[in-house]
This record gives C-alpha cells, sequence and structure tokens, in this order.
C-alpha cells in the first residue's frame, strides 16, 4: 500500500516523516503531509481521476491548480460528503476519504461511455433541435434521462453538520496572492509602516516559487519564500491569511475572502468552523494573482497523462512526484527548457521536445541537447490511449509519425489571472505581443495589478513590479515609502508565439475540457450564426463548467477568432463574474440557519408565559402566546372559547408589548402627526387616545393603532406588530424629507415598554388592586380612550389607557420592560378573586373580528380606509401622507369591495379566510367574482363561524345571501352578508 | 433545415456540415412597417407574432449588443401562472398556454418543463393569503393545490422540518409551472422570426427616436437612421431611457437583481421552490446546476451587478429552507437591470406619440411572459389598440389608480 512508487526518493515540499493514509474509491493509499489528494494519488501511480460531463471520457489532471477541469471527487462523505472538489486543491490529511463521481458502476468501467459511440450526434446544442415530439414525452421521458445523466457528483442529501462563521477585516493594503508579485507588494506596504493583509489561496506563501526551481538574490527560490514569510509574520500590522481565497470585488472598496479554516482535517475541532468567510475593507488592492497555463487543442488532448507543463513541474518540484516515466514536452513558449530539465532532474526521460516554433530558440535548443531529447519542429496531432496517453502522433515537415510516451507536458502559453479585475465590469484587453488578456482601462477604484497578472512573465519583472505596487500603495495610503531593494533573479527567456490548435486532427480536439466542448463545436457554433463570445459560451456551455472556463476561455476565443478570419480582440472578450472559485453555500450564510436564521424576539412576560404552559407562535421576528391551555382542554379551540368567554364575562389579561411604540415629541409633534395620519391629532385633548389610520403615499391604508397624547408636546404612538419597524421609517423618512422644519423627535420604545391588555367588566376591579390609590379611575375619572402617565403601587411607573380591541370594558398598562414579569404576575394575583386568565393571541383574533375590527388580513396593502368602512375618519380638512392618490377615480369608485360579515346559512360550517364570494347561479369565472373573505373565526358569542370579507358594493348587499366559493380546500357554501360588527354594535360595552 | 431527430441524425452522419445559421445577421434596410427596439425575449416574440398572427412581415428587431444578451438570458427561468388579481391572470394563463404549445409552433426545443412549482407557507395569515390566491386562480381555470405541511414533506423531504425558525406549515402547488430554457427561447423565437421575413439586426444600438408632429418617423441607431411606421419599445431594464429619447417619462426605476448557480450536481430538486419566510427560490437546471435566487439588491442602477449583502441574504434563506446545501458550491452569480414599475405589473399599451409602443414593466417576473407579451403587443402595435388581455396593463393607471398591485406594497418599485 504505501508504495508510492512514482514518489521521488528526496526534494519537494512533502514531509516525509508524516505519512498521510487516504482512500480514493476504497482503495488504501498513503501520501504526505504536504500533499494535494492529486499529487499523493499521482505518487501512488493513479492516472484515472475522473469522467468528463457529456461523453465520460476517462480524465486524469490537467494541472495542479484552482484551474482543475477534470480530477473532480467527491471528498469525505455521508452529511460531510462535498461533489465536484478538485482534487488539484484538495489538502492531504490523514483519513482523507474520496470518491469517483458521474460514472456508473465504476471509474474503471463507466457504462455512461456508450455515450462516446454518439458523439457524432452529441454535437453542440443538438438538444435543442430535437426531443420535441410528442410534448407530453419531455417531462415524462427525455427529461428525465437527460437529467439522470447530467451533473456531475453527488449532494449529500442531508444537513451540513457543520458550521461558518463570518468576519469583517480592515486594512490599508490588499495583496492577492503570494507569488514573486504578492510577496514583494506586501513587504515593501508592510515596510512602509501600511497595515497588510495578504491572501493566498494554497495552503503555503510563494505560488510559482515553490513551484518551480529558481533562484532568488542567490538562494533557492523556496528558501527566498521562507525568508519573506518570516519576515512578514514578525511585522505586527501585516497580516497573512493562508487557504484563504478572494472571491469576489464588490462596491465600495469590499473583497470577499473565504478562509478554509479546518478543510485539511477529517473534522473540524469542536467550537470551530469550517471555513470563515471575510469582508475585506480596503483602501489599496495589490491584485498579484499571477497567470494560468494554457492547454494546445489536438486530437484527444484529454487522455490522461496529458498535462500542463507547469504543472508537471509543480509536481515533480513540490511534490516530489515523478508524473510519468517517457515525457513529451509541447509548447509553443520558453518554459519548455524548464520543464524539459525538471523533468530530466526527476529522471523522468524527455524523449522528444515537440516545438511547432520555427527553428525553436536558442533556450529550448540547449535544453533539449542537454537532456538528450530529440528536439521536432512541429505539433502533437493526436495523443492515443484509453486510461493512459501511451503515445502521441507527431507531425512535423508534412510526414506523421508515432512516439510511445505516458506523459505529455504540454503549454499553449500563460493567461494572467485578471478574473477579479472585472467583477466590477471592466474588460480585459488583448495584447497580441504578448498574446494574452490583460487587464481592461478602469480596474475597480483603488485596484493595481502586478506580476504575472499583468503579463509580466519574468521573475525579475515580477518582483520589481511587486516592489513597486506596495511602495506606491503605502504611499497612497498616506505612509512613507520604505527604502527597498528589488531581488535579483536567475536569468530567463519568456518569448512565446500564439499556437491555438492543431488543424486537420483526428479525434476529439477539447476546448473545454470538463464540459466536453471540442472545437468541432466551436465550429459548428460559428456555421449556425452564435459567434459572438457570449452566444459560443452559451450555445456550446464553453467556459460554464465547474472552472468557469480558466483554461477554456482564452482558447475557445481563437478558434472562432480564427474560424471567422478575424483577430481575436474583434471576436471579444471574456469577462468574469463572482466568485473567483465556487464557494461553499454555508459559508455565506453563516449562522443565520436553523433557529438562528433571524433573531427571535420574546417579551418580557415571556418566560412567565412559558411557565403557564402557552402555546407560542411565531408572529414576524416575535414568538406570542397563543393560548393557554388547561388541563382537560381538548384542542385550541376550546382552550381560546373559554378564553374569549373568560374576557366577555369577568376578566382576562393579554401580553400585547409587540405593538409598536413610538415616542413623539417636540412642539411641532402634533402637526407632525396630523401629516402622517389621515386623521386629526392636533385636537387631541392631553390625557386622551384616538384612534388612527394611516395612508401610505399612493393612498392605500398602511397602518393603524391608537396615539395617545400626554402632554402638550409629547404623544405616543402605537403601530401594529408587523408594522413597528416600517412605520418607524416611514415617519423617519416624513420628517427628514418632507418636513424637515418641523420642531418633532421621534423614538421608538417599543424594547423599553411591557405592555399588557386587561380586558373585561372586572378589569377596573383588578386595576384598581394594583395602581397607585393616589390616581382615580373610575368611570368617571378615566372614561372610555382616557390616557395617564400614572405610578404603580410600590411606585413603579406605569402608563394606562383606556383602550378596547375586544369590545370589552379594556385598558392597556404599560410598564418599563424591565418591570415586565413583575407586572403580569401582579395582575394574574390581582386578578384571582375576580376569575382572572391570560389569553392569547387566538382569543384575541377571535374577539377582533367579533368586533369587525381591521388587522393584517385587511392591511393586504390593496384596501383604502374607505374600502374598511372608514372613510369618514379621512379628514378633507388637511394635507396628509396619501390625500391626493387617494382621491383618484378608481380608489374612490362606488362599488370597490367593502368590509363586510358574512354568516354561514348552514349551523356549524365552518368558514374560512381565501374563500372567494359569487352570486347563486352564477358560474365560478373571474367576472363574477365578487370579493374575498379576509379573516374567519369561531364566535362563541354567537356559537357560530363567522368572517370578515371585503365584497363589492358589499354595504348595498346586506342581508343576501352569497356563495362562499372555496375550491382550494373544496367547499362552496352559502353565506348571509351582515354588517361587520358582530358583537355590540353600538360600543356600549366598553364605556363600562 | 427543420429541425427534427432525422435531421439530426441525418447531420451526424454528415459531421453537421449543413446547418444553417439560426437567423441570419440581418443588415438594416433604409425603413420597416414596425421597428422592434431591444432583441430580448419580448421584441424577438413581438416580431414573430407580428408575422404569424398579423401577417405583418416587413419587421425589424434592433438590438444594441447581441441577441438575448439582457434578461432574457440572465433569469432563473421560471415560468408560472399562480397570480392573484383579476388583471393578470387571463394575461399569465395566455402565456403558459402558449408555453404549453411553443416548442411545436416555433419547431425548436426550449426544453419546457412543467415540473410544478410550490410556494412554501410559514404561518395561518400565509396560507389564507395562498388560498385566496389559489381560488382566484382556480375561478379562471388556473391549477392549484393547497399542501399541508405532511403533503410538503412528501414532495421535498429534505426541506428543513426540524428545527427550522419559522416551520413550513405548507405549501401551495402550481403544477404547471415550471422552468424554461432561457436561451433557447431567444433563439427559437429569433429563427422563428427570421424564417418569416423579419430582419435581426444586431450591434446597432437606437440612440434617438425621430418624431415629428407628434408621430414617430424612425429611430436613430448607430448605423444610421431607419424609418418606420410603428415603433415599439421592449428595451426591459433600459425602458426609461430608451422611451426618452421620445420625451416619455417613465413610471419605472430600474433595479439591480442576483441570481446564482451551483456547481452541477446529480439531480436533488425535481421541481421549483419558493420560501415563505425569507427571500429565496430554488429549482435545478437540467444539466445539474441549482438555479436560485431573492431579493433585489434594492437600490436604483444600471450597474449589472449586485452585492454581497444580498449574496449573503440568499445563501441565508437558503440554508434555513435546506440546510443540506451547506457544502454545496455557488459557481457564478449576475445581475440584471430590472424595469421596476410603481405597481410590480407590466405595461403594454400606446403612447402618447402615434405609432410609438411600450412594453416594459416587467421587473423580476417578466421571462414568463415572453410569448402573452409578444402575443399581445404584436396585437397593440398590429391593431393600434390593446387586446382584451392586456388591457389592463395601461400606461395611464397610475393616474387612474387601477393598480395591479400583487403584493399590495405600494409605490415603492424596490419592494415589489
Ligand atoms: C436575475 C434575474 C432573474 C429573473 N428571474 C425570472 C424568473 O424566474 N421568471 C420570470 O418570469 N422572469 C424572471 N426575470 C425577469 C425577466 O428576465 C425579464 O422580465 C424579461 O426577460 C424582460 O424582457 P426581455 O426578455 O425582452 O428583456 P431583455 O432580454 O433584457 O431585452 C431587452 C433588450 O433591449 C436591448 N436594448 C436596450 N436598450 C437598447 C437600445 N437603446 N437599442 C437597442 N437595443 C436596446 C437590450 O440590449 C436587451 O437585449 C428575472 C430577471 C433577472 C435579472
Amino acid at each position: 500500500m504505501s508504495r508510492q512508487p512514482n514518489r521521488l526518493a528526496s526534494g519537494g515540499l512533502v514531509d516525509r516523516n508524516k505519512p498521510q493514509l487516504f482512500r480514493f474509491d476504497g482503495q488504501p493509499y498513503q501520501g504526505f503531509a504536504g500533499d494535494t489528494l492529486a499529487s499523493a494519488l499521482l505518487a501512488n501511480g493513479v492516472s484515472l481521476f475522473g469522467r468528463s460531463f457529456k461523453y465520460h471520457r476517462p480524465r486524469g489532471l490537467l494541472s495542479a491548480g484552482p484551474e482543475e477541469p477534470n480530477a473532480l471527487v467527491e471528498l469525505r462523505s455521508g452529511a460531510r460528503r462535498e461533489p465536484n472538489t478538485r482534487a488539484t486543491v484538495a489538502e492531504l490529511y490523514d483519513g482523507l476519504e474520496a470518491t469517483s463521481q458521474n460514472r456508473w458502476p465504476s471509474l474503471r468501467f463507466d457504462a455512461m461511455a456508450v455515450n462516446q459511440l454518439f458523439a457524432p450526434i452529441f454535437a453542440a446544442g443538438f438538444y435543442y433541435k430535437t426531443f420535441m415530439w410528442p410534448a407530453a414525452f419531455w417531462e415524462k421521458l427525455y427529461e428525465p434521462i437527460i437529467r439522470r445523466a447530467a451533473g456531475l457528483g453527488r449532494p449529500a442529501g442531508s444537513e451540513d453538520p457543520d458550521h461558518y462563521e463570518k468576519a469583517f477585516a480592515h486594512c490599508d493594503v490588499l495583496v492577492i496572492g503570494s507569488g514573486p508579485a504578492g510577496l514583494m507588494a506586501a513587504l515593501a506596504a508592510g515596510r512602509s509602516g501600511a497595515r497588510v493583509i495578504i491572501a493566498e489561496e494554497d495552503f503555503r506563501l510563494g505560488g510559482r516559487l515553490i513551484c518551480d526551481r529558481r533562484e532568488v538574490d542567490g538562494v533557492p527560490s523556496v528558501e527566498w519564500v521562507a525568508r519573506i514569510a518570516s519576515e512578514l509574520e514578525a511585522m505586527p500590522e501585516v497580516r497573512v491569511m493562508l487557504r484563504t481565497s478572494v472571491f469576489g470585488v464588490y462596491d465600495g472598496g469590499v473583497y470577499g475572502a473565504l478562509e478554509r479554516v479546518n478543510d485539511h482535517v477529517a473534522v473540524p475541532p469542536e467550537f470551530q468552523p469550517r471555513q470563515r468567510m471575510w469582508r475585506i475593507m480596503t483602501r489599496e488592492t495589490i491584485l498579484a494573482a499571477g497567470s494560468i497555463e494554457r492547454p494546445v487543442v489536438f486530437g484527444d488532448n484529454d487522455r490522461p497523462g496529458v498535462m500542463m507543463a507547469g504543472s508537471v513541474r509543480t509536481y515533480t518540484n513540490r511534490f516530489a512526484v515523478a508524473p510519468g516515466t517517457r515525457a513529451a514536452v509541447f509548447a509553443n513558449n520558453d518554459d519548455a527548457a524548464r520543464t524539459i530539465g525538471d523533468l530530466e532532474a526527476a529522471g523522468v526521460h524527455v524523449d522528444a521536445v515537440i516545438d511547432p516554433r520555427p527553428g525553436s530558440t536558442d533556450s529550448v535548443r540547449s535544453a533539449a541537447r542537454k537532456a538528450g531529447s530529440e528536439l521536432i519542429e512541429g505539433a502533437i496531432e493526436r495523443a492515443t490511449g484509453g486510461q493512459r496517453v501511451q503515445s502521441v502522433d507527431v507531425r512535423s515537415n508534412g510526414s506523421t509519425r508515432s512516439l510511445s510516451v505516458d506523459l505529455v507536458a504540454m503549454s499553449g502559453g500563460w493567461s494572467p489571472t485578471v478574473h477579479l479585475t472585472s467583477h466590477q465590469g471592466s474588460r480585459p484587453v488583448w495584447d497580441d505581443q504578448l498574446s494574452a488578456f490583460l487587464p481592461g482601462q478602469t480596474l475597480p477604484p483603488g485596484m493595481t495589478v502586478a506580476g504575472a497578472a499583468t503579463g509580466q512573465f519574468s521573475l525579475e519583472a515580477c518582483l520589481a513590479a511587486g516592489a513597486a505596487a506596495g511602495l506606491d500603495a503605502a504611499g497612497r495610503c498616506g505612509f512613507r515609502r520604505a527604502q527597498l531593494a528589488v531581488p535579483s533573479a536567475d536569468p530567463e527567456s519568456t518569448a512565446v508565439s500564439p499556437l491555438w490548435r492543431v488543424r486537420g486532427t483526428k479525434g476529439k480536439a477539447f476546448v473545454d475540457f470538463q464540459n466536453d466542448v471540442a472545437a468541432s463545436d466551436v465550429e459548428l457554433a460559428e456555421r449556425e450564426g452564435f459567434r459572438s463570445v457570449e452566444h459560443l459560451k452559451r450555445y456550446t456551455t464553453l467556459g460554464m463548467a465547474t472552472d468557469q472556463g480558466k483554461t477554456a476561455n482564452v482558447n475557445g476565443l481563437a478558434l472562432m477568432a480564427e474560424i471567422t478570419a478575424k483577430s481575436i480582440s474583434q471576436t471579444g472578450t471574456t469577462i468574469f463574474r463572482p466568485p473567483y472559485t465556487p464557494v461553499a453555500i454555508g459559508a455565506l450564510a453563516g449562522h443565520h440557519r436553523g433557529e438562528h436564521f433571524k433573531p427571535t424576539r420574546l417579551t418580557a412576560g415571556h418566560a412567565w408565559a412559558k411557565r403557564q404552559g402557552a402555546v407560542f407562535v411565531e408572529s414576524g421576528v416575535w414568538m406570542r402566546a397563543a393560548y393557554f391551555p388547561r388541563p382537560g382542554e381538548n384542542d385550541w379551540l376550546e382552550t381560546t372559547i373559554r378564553e374569549v368567554n373568560t374576557v366577555r364575562s369577568a376578566v382576562g389579561v393579554c401580553d400585547v408589548s409587540t405593538l409598536g411604540k413610538i415616542d413623539v415629541q417636540g412642539r411641532d409633534a402634533g402637526k407632525f402627526l396630523d401629516f402622517v395620519y389621515c386623521n386629526t391629532f392636533s385636537t387631541l385633548a392631553i390625557g386622551k387616545a384616538r384612534y388612527g389610520v394611516m395612508l401610505r403615499e399612493d393612498g392605500f391604508a398602511m397602518d393603524d393603532g391608537t396615539t395617545s397624547r400626554l402632554a402638550e408636546d409629547h404623544y405616543v404612538v402605537t403601530t401594529t406588530t408587523a408594522n413597528a419597524a416600517k412605520v418607524m421609517q416611514h415617519m423617519e423618512f416624513c420628517h427628514q424629507v418632507l418636513l424637515p422644519h418641523l420642531d418633532v423627535q421621534m423614538i421608538s420604545i417599543s424594547d423599553q415598554w411591557a405592555q399588557y391588555a386587561i380586558a373585561g367588566p372586572k378589569s377596573r376591579a383588578v386595576l384598581q388592586k394594583i395602581v397607585d390609590p393616589r390616581h382615580d379611575i373610575s368611570n368617571e375619572a378615566f372614561p372610555f380612550m382616557a390616557a395617564a402617565e400614572i405610578s404603580l403601587k410600590g411606585g413603579i411607573p406605569a402608563r394606562l389607557f383606556r383602550i378596547s380591541f375586544s369590545g370589552e370594558m379594556a385598558y392597556e398598562l404599560a410598564v418599563p420592560a424591565g418591570f415586565g414579569e413583575a407586572a403580569i404576575v401582579e395582575i394574574i394575583k390581582a386578578g384571582q378573586e375576580f376569575g382572572i386568565a391570560p389569553y392569547g393571541l387566538e382569543a384575541l383574533t377571535v374577539m377582533r373580528i367579533e368586533k369587525g375590527h381591521v388587522a393584517g388580513a385587511e392591511f393586504n396593502g390593496q384596501t383604502t380606509a374607505r374600502d374598511f368602512g372608514l372613510g369618514k375618519m379621512v379628514s378633507t380638512k388637511k394635507e396628509f401622507v396619501g390625500r391626493v392618490m387617494a382621491q383618484r377615480e378608481a380608489l374612490t369608485q362606488p362599488d370597490r369591495p367593502i368590509l363586510v360579515g358574512l354568516r354561514p346559512i348552514e349551523e356549524g360550517f365552518r368558514l374560512r379566510s381565501g374563500a372567494h364570494l359569487l352570486n347563486r347561479g352564477a358560474e365560478p369565472s373571474l367576472d363574477n367574482d365578487q370579493g374575498y373573505v379576509t379573516s374567519t373565526t369561531y364566535s362563541p358569542t354567537l356559537r357560530s363561524w363567522i368572517g370578515l370579507a371585503f365584497m363589492k358594493s358589499g354595504k348595498e348587499r346586506t342581508g343576501d345571501t352569497v356563495r362562499a366559493w372555496d375550491a382550494i380546500r373544496g367547499t362552496d357554501a352559502l353565506v348571509e352578508v351582515v354588517g361587520p360588527c358582530f358583537y355590540d354594535p353600538k360600543g356600549e360595552r366598553h364605556h363600562g | 433545415m427543420r429541425y427534427s431527430i432525422l435531421s439530426v441524425l441525418g447531420q451526424a452522419l454528415k459531421g453537421q456540415k449543413d446547418w444553417k445559421p439560426v437567423w441570419r445577421d440581418a443588415e438594416p434596410k433604409p425603413a420597416y412597417d414596425v421597428i422592434i427596439v431591444g432583441g430580448g425575449g419580448h421584441g424577438l416574440a413581438t416580431a414573430y407574432y407580428l408575422a404569424k398572427e398579423h401577417d405583418i412581415r416587413n419587421v425589424a428587431v434592433v438590438e444594441k449588443g447581441w441577441i438575448g444578451g439582457g434578461n432574457v438570458g440572465r433569469n432563473t427561468t421560471i415560468i408560472r401562472s399562480n397570480y392573484l388579481l383579476p388583471g393578470n391572470i387571463p394575461f399569465y394563463e395566455k402565456s403558459m398556454k402558449l408555453w404549453e404549445g411553443l416548442e411545436q409552433d416555433i419547431n425548436y426545443n426550449a426544453m419546457i418543463s412543467q415540473r410544478g412549482i410550490l410556494n412554501l407557507y410559514h404561518s395561518d395569515g400565509q396560507r389564507d393569503a395562498y388560498v385566496r390566491r389559489g381560488n382566484a386562480m382556480r375561478l379562471h381555470g388556473v391549477d392549484a393545490e393547497l399542501l399541508d405541511r405532511e403533503g410538503v414533506r412528501k414532495m421535498y423531504p429534505f426541506l428543513n422540518f426540524d428545527n427550522a425558525r419559522f416551520p413550513i406549515h405548507g405549501g401551495l402547488l402550481h403544477r404547471r409551472g415550471g422552468t424554461v430554457r432561457h436561451d433557447a427561447v431567444a433563439w427559437g423565437y429569433a429563427r422563428a422570426a427570421d424564417q418569416r421575413g423579419v430582419d435581426i439586426i444586431q450591434n446597432c444600438e437606437v440612440t434617438g427616436i425621430r418624431v415629428e408632429n407628434g408621430r414617430v418617423l424612425g429611430v436613430e441607431t448607430e448605423r444610421g437612421f431607419i424609418g418606420a411606421n410603428k415603433v415599439g419599445l421592449a428595451a426591459a431594464g433600459n425602458s426609461s431611457r430608451v422611451a426618452a429619447m421620445a420625451g416619455l417619462k417613465l413610471p419605472i426605476e430600474s433595479q439591480v437583481l442576483q441570481a446564482f448557480v451551483s456547481e452541477g450536481l446529480k439531480p436533488l430538486i425535481p421541481g421549483v421552490i419558493t420560501f415563505g419566510a425569507g427571500h429565496f427560490y430554488i429549482s435545478q437546471s437540467d444539466k445539474g446546476g441549482l438555479v436560485f435566487g431573492g431579493d433585489l439588491d434594492g437600490y436604483n442602477s444600471y450597474a449589472q451587478r449586485g452585492n454581497l449583502p444580498v449574496v449573503e441574504d440568499v445563501c441565508e434563506g437558503g440554508m434555513a429552507l435546506m440546510p443540506a446545501i451547506g457544502r454545496l458550491r455557488v459557481l457564478r452569480g449576475w445581475g440584471g437591470i430590472m424595469d421596476m414599475s410603481m405597481d410590480g405589473s407590466p405595461i403594454i399599451d400606446k403612447t402618447p406619440v402615434d405609432g410609438l409602443y411600450l412594453n416594459c414593466g416587467w421587473c423580476y417576473g417578466g421571462f414568463k411572459a415572453t410569448p402573452a407579451s409578444g402575443f399581445c403587443f404584436a396585437h397593440t402595435i398590429a391593431r393600434d389598440e390593446p387586446h382584451e388581455l392586456n388591457a389592463a396593463y395601461r400606461l395611464d393607471r397610475f393616474r387612474t389608480g387601477r393598480l395591479i398591485d400583487e403584493k399590495g406594497v405600494g409605490a415603492q418599485p424596490n419592494l415589489h
């Protein structure tokens, strides 16, 4: 098991003293700390990693980084299974488990590979042209087959057991990437004194410096990186963030970054997140994200063993793995020399170097000579072999011959990693000289780009550019630029001449590996008119795979340019959208899930109600007591009926603290309220309360509640629970924007006061026992609609309002929230002798429907004060929000639906909300729709189900019998139209 | 060439060599009977129905970029006809009926998939509001069913039924709702219109609208003036800017809506689900990506990109509803500019300028409307009067108060 046949005897950044055991497709293997899953499998001689999306072709590693299109696996198992994980970035840990995906029954023998036989049919977009007959077969037959075949890995299907954190970070200079440019930038800015964050997605700093064997300042690049890393670590204002991918650039200098805190262990330690999402706020950003190597498009270039040359070097140098035994190097640039040297050093013989450039170059020629490799001026036409490349057909001087190799290191040049530059809409621009897209003209504010990401492909240039960018950024932040010598590097040649594809090849020449988009698909797209980049992508799915076309986009574009005989800049550009690499949904959600999705608000009396056995219900973010069941009661209805009867015959108490409360003060407070309510408050006497209705600017009803005047310049407004925040916001808006000249201040006091409704014929008797006897609350001294600041026995400050929602004589008593629980205990104690009982939201609702009061269901935003039957409240004498718009013809039309009451004809019939009203004998149709039922309840008082509804010309229809048509619930019953107030319509009871 | 399994097989043998461009990349002629501004779904559908239903073929669709690059190619592909208000129900049901026969009509597979859309409710009040809606739909013969909690659990066992902050009480199920491959709608209408003689002119931004004596004469473009007897505007998120060229000020705000797609996955979600306790909805494409979105970013903008707060808000809703998606990854997010009207409903109408017609105000929901919008707009242009199906979508309704405010949030476009 632990042979690791392809591991080199020495070298690399793996710790041979820390073996790590892991499994792939059930097979046990061993790797070392410092490996990725990809390098460890490669060390074990594994070359088959996955299957492609459409044709299920066998695939191996193409790369060694986040651009990997092929080697996707399901990492971990059970609820922690992560489909589509790139083996090239999955850090190896002891006990790692991975499974191949999108194959059946096994990776080696995948039955879906028959799709390859149908490849001539399955060309780009073939599905738009067929599967149309018969129409019904799409959902039943074609689509299920397509869906099952499509997709890649399998989702876990059960709750993610890990948790995620979110955090903010602030800095002067954010450096993205830790290659030569990034390290120098961080060093320069850090030495200048700036607060620096350097984010690196890898688990090691260094970028290409740890993948290539280079020299910096006369020492091996790995050593130089270590030296810089320790200097950065030692600087107090520099923060090095490893395993952190900056995934998006947002407005206002905000960068989204994902830190993989515990992805390199089997299970996160207790109390630690799996990942942390950072919102980094920065003034200056230096993008030093390097570049990504491009494949060359030739026949069957997807055979396992055909790899990017730079990645081959990463495997030999960084991971000490030989990715093959006999290699061909195929490159259009001078990196070939480095590849030859590194392979030879790793004991892999380079049989042939294939260079399409006439005469090649000095540096490649001499490297080939040194290695004893044959230098062929030409191109690879096709790779052969099934699950591993066995040979390549090389064309040179007009003839083609076959070379047997088991490794092809290819390079079509490098594409700068400009992704983040275009997140704010900037378009990369094509540079013919460099054969690459470079960052566009208008970068996100505060961003500079340095190093290979700008097309500077020589090491010395990267070091210098990074240093300059770091100093400049620090300088712009107001720091004195430090003195800094730019290190020297070993000489190199970066010559490149473009080669996109090898023409005239047999076999499939892939452009987008994962999505199986071949050169022939690009040709077909062109033939069918899908020539713009956007059309090409959408039609062929080029660049839409999990790698977002990191290795495919430029080749696709270049091919289209070639076919249409246009230049690349004429053909278009590719722009990138966030995220740069895929981000777990869980990380973006953080802790806001399950019970913590939204905050839970509890009233001051909540714990007390809980002790009474209350059943709670969500009311917005509040939890409110719905009812208080007693032993022997069978259901909510029985309990509710008892609670209603208690209120109507004796006294009950209900926690109404959730209502919004707004304290309004100032010389112009009354004037201000006149403006926001449709009725008048400036005329309200001190010590009185009044019901008010507020309209939206468009004239429809917005909210209602009582407002009390406590002093000349002091009002207390109440709002509905649902609209507490909205009304506050609206009032702030009205003041700040519409009436800034008024002398008025307001503040929400919803949280500061606990409030209880004490309702029923005995309510006064209860209150008299707890209110400080200094305050006369007799009917005469404190009549209906009185309001006062009082104190309770013991000196507790309180506010008392004689208002009634239930229709009974009733009060609302407010106490500072800190006394909320004590108050309810005292009220119950005082009420004991009168038979008091707490009642919940259900009973409250029953009584308000019996009284015909409108609430949330009627305030549906489509109704007016007039629709509520409250047209008379709307003042005609003053200016107020909504006045003009409320006079529009459709809002004043006489046959508008208006609030009515409904009573079923059949005794015991349960009328339910949502039913529509139809005239008897009328066909159910929209034209015949007479209205809809908004609120229903069983009325213990009337011993019948009753309801409120909006009905066309409702007032004129009192006494009519109509149908309550509820097809959704399967009922259709006759109801009588009555007035909306079912109980004490004259309002005698609340006067006490 | 007609598309069919036979033509596909035939071409497979010939190396796919005989396919022709799906539509001609036409050069502008000096003048047309009708010019449609905007090569999105609505513009292309309008051109198609002008030719098909009204035999008006001397038509050009003038598009500033490439057709299908606007919202028709950026939306989350949901189609449904589960509307509440009488002004909307017949229109959207017509659209659904047209979707149901579209592929055969235009000979293009748009992968119309009626996999059902489920709107969840989490309180009695929400349930009753859905019942009111469901009954309104049933009054017009549209399918709607109410599911209780167990009914929902049976359909979607992986939703959060255990520790939800707002427990699922049930849902309103509209089985004929579903998804459509959005790009295919643009391409399919383009092909069908092109075959009937319509010119599709790409990369031709309209920069002005020539009006004389209250009558439209044509459009100024990057490629010169193009004359027309009638001009129809179907510029979606750019409607305000285009209408301003004719001096019209629209009751429209332009706002960003984001959407997201995950990496490709084996089938997890058969239909469309909307969360009732947060802004989140989701479906899974045939390719396997989870397609999801939520709320508008909330501010006026013409930048086709959104910001992190909404990204987070959407993902929070997703995790609250279905905690099984935590380890799945967002692959790509994007934004589109929505033509948000003051009541959340569209406008298809004549304008004060003779011969100039308006189609806008689609908010975040105009994709599903594409066939009916094209059908009605074509009628309105051809007959110079609205079809009965778009009779309620008048421009003057903000003055008369005949609003179609499904959500009841009033004249605050970012809340619709
Ligand atoms: C993220 C997102 C999700 C959505 N989800 C859904 C959904 O699930 N279901 C649903 O029903 N709807 C959805 N929508 C809404 C829907 O996409 C739009 O309402 C609809 O596509 C708009 O109509 P259209 O297709 O004609 O628009 P577009 O495709 O935007 O067409 C307008 C065209 O006009 C062109 N144009 C503009 N100005 C000019 C000019 N001066 N000259 C020439 N051409 C011009 C534009 O380039 C564009 O191509 C969503 C939208 C977004 C952004």
